[in-house]
């Protein structure tokens, strides 16, 4: 962040300077969410504030009635007061006010410096508890510790695992520099894992999530690397002659899948996770790319113009032939599977207009998941209940996300009106 | 040299023990023919050679000033107008085997980022075969593409969209 000008100031204003770049909000760098639509059902929710809640550098209740809101399947209702973990919940009068579900908690400060945060969740028709957690944080991880309370609520009342605690990267480009950005889902927290003046493109991450393949054109050429994040380490893990792009992990993190034009036309190849050599998987006189494995590692889907324009197809993760997955329209690509094998999201122009669909594999049925016109790679959220994709709104690149029904809707968009790009939404880590 | 010092000493020695006498000289040993080596003349360290350092005729060719080959919409064949441009490359770079070239392609803005990768990459590839087919090695090519990541001309309509679709002839 720091750029040479800066330090030719004058002395005056130099420590100023300096002072104001230490205190610049790193940690609110964030993105901007606007919500437009919700889902068909909602469940309500009282969410109280939490006992001594000011012990946190973040509100945690405020955190959580964030997350679900922005859920779409939770109508949350303020009790507009503070109910500590150990409240004794009037369940009638709850549900006369019209919530199904009560959450109260309390946070103390440990004398280690750590947050400690209790939380209960009540279920007003059962008349019953139904989770109660403690759980302590540095407090640089209070957003963290909120959104692990708010995935437990959420798993709680509709059985899906939360995504709240998941993190997204993406590629923003502003002005002429290109970043990696990987942020909180929620969208907060955004840090450059790499700043470049050259295009990033596909970025990846790797099942344990604390990897991203992605595809740079710093060297004049596109070439595939892995960023390990924590170290910011980056290995070069593909560049053959000719393109090497659209990297995509095996479920085990073992292997990637990737795209290379060696051989005069694009075609899939597979590579150790560190590199070495490639060994071809396709061998069609076509472009086949964008490779995809199935959560259970069987099979690859991929994009192939082999019919004569660009299709979705599956074949074996060892190669093979190839079965035709989508025949409606004469333009699909970016095939991604859903976390349970069963869903494929991708996108498809029809009218010139590209926008992403949803396929159901075993019955074929299909749903156009947007209205707008420019929509790109889809990414599956780690439970499968939403997609986020790339769009453009107001002549920006942007980040939508829409829940697989189609009725949740909410935009992703950077303060500064630079492009956002390329999502790719994390896994739930342990 | 050895042989020419013991001859000398052989010489020298057969000289003294003859004494005053009268004694038959040997003949004198065969001096091998050796190729006379002239001894360089002296440079004078002073001077200085000018030098005129010739253009490559990169630089100068008119036609090799074009490096762009432009493409239309779904096309990656090379069209007509362009064939010279690509022809007096290929003969540059038959004339020149140390030269090596990166052929980049591109396109326009519409369409997914992987999939208009590949779509550059035949606009890249379709240089290349051309050259290769006019004598050029391997081994001073490389296709590679853009894709849409690059764009030139940077409007949403048919005159920037035209610009895009393009293959460059990057001289490494």
């Amino acid at each position: 962040m720091l750029t040479l000008k800066r330090f030719f100031l004058t002395a005056a204003t130099a420590t100023f300077a300096v002072f104001g770049l230490l205190s610049a909000p790193l940690a609110q760098a964030q993105l901007r969410i606007e919500i437009s639509g919700v889902g068909s059902t909602q469940i309500p929710i009282a969410i109280a504030n939490f006992a001594d809640e000011a012990q946190a550098p973040e509100q945690i209740s405020a955190i959580i009635k964030a997350d679900l809101t922005r859920s779409g399947y939770f109508k949350v209702i303020d009790t507009g007061s503070v109910m500590p973990e150990n409240t004794s919940v009037n369940y009638s009068d709850w549900k006369a006010r019209g919530a199904v579900a009560v959450v109260v908690g309390s946070v103390q400060r440990l004398a280690d410096g750590r947050i400690d945060v209790r939380y209960r969740l009540f279920d007003t028709v059962k008349a019953a508890q139904l989770s109660g957690l403690s759980l302590a944080m540095p407090p640089d991880r209070a957003r963290l510790l909120a959104h692990n309370l708010a995935d437990d609520i959420y798993e709680k009342l509709t059985g899906a695992p939360g995504v709240f605690s998941t993190r997204i990267a993406y590629v923003t480009k502003s002005g002429r520099e290109y970043r990696l950005d990987i942020a909180d889902a929620d969208g907060y927290n955004a840090i450059p894992a790499r700043r470049s003046r050259e295009p990033i493109i596909s970025p990846s991450w790797s099942p344990d999530g604390r990897k991203v393949a992605y595809v740079t054109f710093e060297h004049q050429k596109p070439m595939i690397y892995v960023q390990d994040l924590p170290t910011g380490t980056s290995t070069q893990v593909a560049n053959f002659k000719g393109n090497n792009s659209a990297p995509a992990w095996s479920p085990d993190g073992s292997r990637l899948a990737i795209a290379l034009s060696l051989s005069g036309n694009t075609q899939i190849y597979m590579v150790n996770a560190n590199g070495g050599s490639a060994q071809r998987l396709t061998n069609s006189s076509g472009i086949d790319t964008e490779p995809r494995f199935s959560p259970d590692g069987q099979f690859i889907y991929f994009t192939s113009d082999r019919s004569g324009g660009p299709q979705i197809y599956r074949m074996s993760v060892n190669g093979g032939p190839a079965q035709r997955v989508t025949f409606r329209g004469d333009y699909n690509i970016s095939p991604r599977i859903s976390p349970d094998g069963k869903t494929l999201a991708y996108i498809s122009r029809r009218d010139n207009q590209f926008q992403l669909y949803t396929l159901d594999l075993a019955g074929a049925q299909e749903l156009r998941m947007t209205d707008t016109a420019k929509d790109e790679s889809p990414s599956f959220a780690a439970n499968g209940r939403y997609v986020m994709y790339a769009t453009s709104a107001g002549g920006h690149g942007t980040l939508g996300v829409v829940s697989i029904d189609g009725s949740v809707k909410y935009q992703l968009t950077t303060q500064a009106g630079d492009d956002i790009r390329e999502p790719t939404w994390g896994p739930i880590m342990k | 040299m050895r042989k020419i010092s013991a001859l000398s000493l052989a010489l020298a020695s057969t000289v003294l023990f003859a004494g005053c006498h009268t004694t038959k000289l040997e003949e004198k040993p065969k001096v091998e023919e050796k190729p006379v080596v002239s001894e360089p003349a002296p440079v004078d360290t002073r001077k200085v050679e000018t030098v005129v350092a010739q253009p490559d005729e990169l630089n100068t060719n008119p036609a090799l000033a074009k490096r762009s080959v432009y493409f239309d919409f779904d096309k990656y064949d090379i069209k007509d107008e362009y064939k010279p441009t690509v022809e007096a490359h290929g003969k540059y770079l038959g004339n020149k085997k140390d030269r090596k070239v990166l052929i980049q392609g591109n396109t326009d803005e519409r369409g997914g980022s992987e999939y208009n990768l590949a779509l550059g990459q035949k606009r890249a590839e379709a240089v290349r075969k051309s050259l290769s087919v006019m004598g050029v090695a391997d081994s001073q090519m490389e296709a590679v593409s853009f894709g849409k990541e690059k764009p030139k001309a940077t409007g949403h309509d048919e005159a920037s969209w035209a610009e895009n679709r393009r293959a460059d002839l990057v001289y490494q």
